[in-house]
């Protein structure tokens, strides 16, 4: 029996190509979501961290982890794990998924919030800074809608998650 | 007498289950609200807030099917109304009328039960962070980030309708509060577990909690004008012990209707 040693760069390089299903500018790498990768011979365990824990692209992007690492012809068993700690923070995404984000039209998360709780963004288009709030809620867990008086565009946000909230 | 680790193990299911059937019946009812809210805007928060909170409750029914005590899914759709933990608080219907037809839904009643419900539960998962038990501890963190916005939505809502001046948004609030408060004692409870579910260091008790949640309300109505203290109650029973309404059985009714046409379908 041969053994092609599988490195973990390799999966990472394969785990690129896991897009956010709603995002598709944007891998799973650049959310910060996965949290470690480990390899056993030919078992690959990937773990990752829940944005949202009632996001239901979870099990997509399962099923998208499995599928993209079984690309590689050494891999016999592909395992993956939704860790419960640490929690996911919106400070994981990476400079590069800062400009997917953009790309798709959605502000990327500021780092901080004021002492009173506001957080301030700016127009992913435009880069105005004149925006308002139109719902912290938005089409999914985690982004809000917001309206550049700049440009005149609607445009989304990624909703600050912050440990000490 | 019960060894240490077995009274441990009931005492940490007993509080999951409480945990997982208030989030569960409390998003289905938030489900509800779906088309119905009173503004586009309002529809897109409300339901947002119901996704994340049955997020909530599947993790907590997660964490028992790790115990062992069966598949989450099922746990969540297949027990009857009588096994159900949740505060009976939570289960009540939105208002007359159903979904299908004519529903004549009381959103002054959503506004105060979402409000006291949702700080009640930021209450509660604080106290979890110093959970004996560590994976509800981890669990706590998560949900703490996500129930900050939930808090700051109905909160928002809660005040402004109470400081509004318009006659009849306070007069229906005022009423929403004295029917929510007759049986909001019942989301404290702890049941008939609760003493070993406190020595267990799971969770503080009842009177801690209530105190706690008093401390932070009380201040919120003065502010709309409305002084004294707070007094809450179980005036329909204590819904932790498997007592509940006929609201719950029917909407287990409805909620499990597709689970219960093929149990062994896989979604």
């Amino acid at each position: 029996m041969s053994t092609v040693l599988i490195t973990s760069e390799e999966i990472y390089k394969l785990l690129e190509n896991v897009k956010d299903p709603e995002i598709s500018t944007v891998s799973i790498l650049d959310l910060g979501m996965v949290e470690n990768v480990e390899i056993l011979g030919s078992d690959v365990s990937v773990k990752i961290l829940p944005t949202f824990l009632g996001c239901p692209a979870l099990p997509i992007i399962q099923k998208n982890v499995e599928t993209a690492v079984k690309q590689l012809s050494s891999v016999e068993g592909v395992s993956v794990e939704f860790l419960r700690s640490p929690s996911w923070t919106s400070d994981r995404i990476t400079e590069k998924g800062k400009a997917g984000l953009k790309v798709f039209g959605i502000s990327p998360p500021p780092r901080q919030l004021k002492e009173d709780g506001s957080w301030h963004i700016d127009c992913p288009y435009c880069e105005s800074t004149y925006v308002t709030m139109e719902n912290i809620f938005g089409p999914t867990a985690c982004r809000s809608i917001l309206y550049c008086k700049s440009c005149k565009n609607p445009f989304e946000a990624m909703k600050p998650m912050i440990k000490f909230m | 007498m019960a060894n240490n680790s077995s009274v441990m193990n009931t005492a940490i299911k007993e509080l999951l289950f409480q945990l997982a059937d208030d989030d569960f019946i409390h998003s289905y009812r938030g489900s509800e609200w779906l088309g119905l809210a009173p503004h586009i805007e309002e529809d897109i928060a409300t339901s947002s807030i119901t996704q994340d909170t049955m997020g909530h409750a599947a993790i907590f029914y997660q964490l028992l099917e790790e115990l062992g005590e069966g598949n989450a899914n099922q746990l969540a759709h297949d027990r009857p109304a009588y096994e159900r933990r949740n505060a009976i608080i939570l289960e009540l219907v939105n208002g007359p009328g159903s979904y299908m037809e004519q529903p004549d839904y009381d959103w002054a009643f959503a506004v105060v039960r979402n409000y006291f419900y949702t700080q009640a539960k930021a209450i509660k998962i604080q106290s979890l962070h110093s959970s004996s038990y560590e994976p509800l501890a981890e669990v706590a963190a998560k949900v703490q980030m996500e129930l900050y916005y939930h808090l700051m939505h109905w909160k928002t809502w809660f005040v402004q309708l109470l400081g509004s001046g318009h006659e009849e948004a306070v007069s229906r609030m005022k009423a929403a509060i004295e029917k929510t408060l007759q049986d909001f004692q019942g989301v404290f409870s702890l049941g008939e577990h609760g003493n070993i579910i406190v020595q267990q260091g799971l969770i503080e008790s009842e009177a801690v909690l209530l105190t706690k949640w008093n401390q932070v309300v009380s201040p919120i109505l003065e502010s709309v004008g409305l002084e004294g203290p707070i007094k809450v109650g179980m005036a329909q029973g204590d819904g932790r012990n498997g007592k509940h309404t006929e609201d719950l059985e029917k909407a287990l009714e409805t909620l499990c209707e597709v689970y219960a046409s093929n149990k062994a379908a896989s979604w």
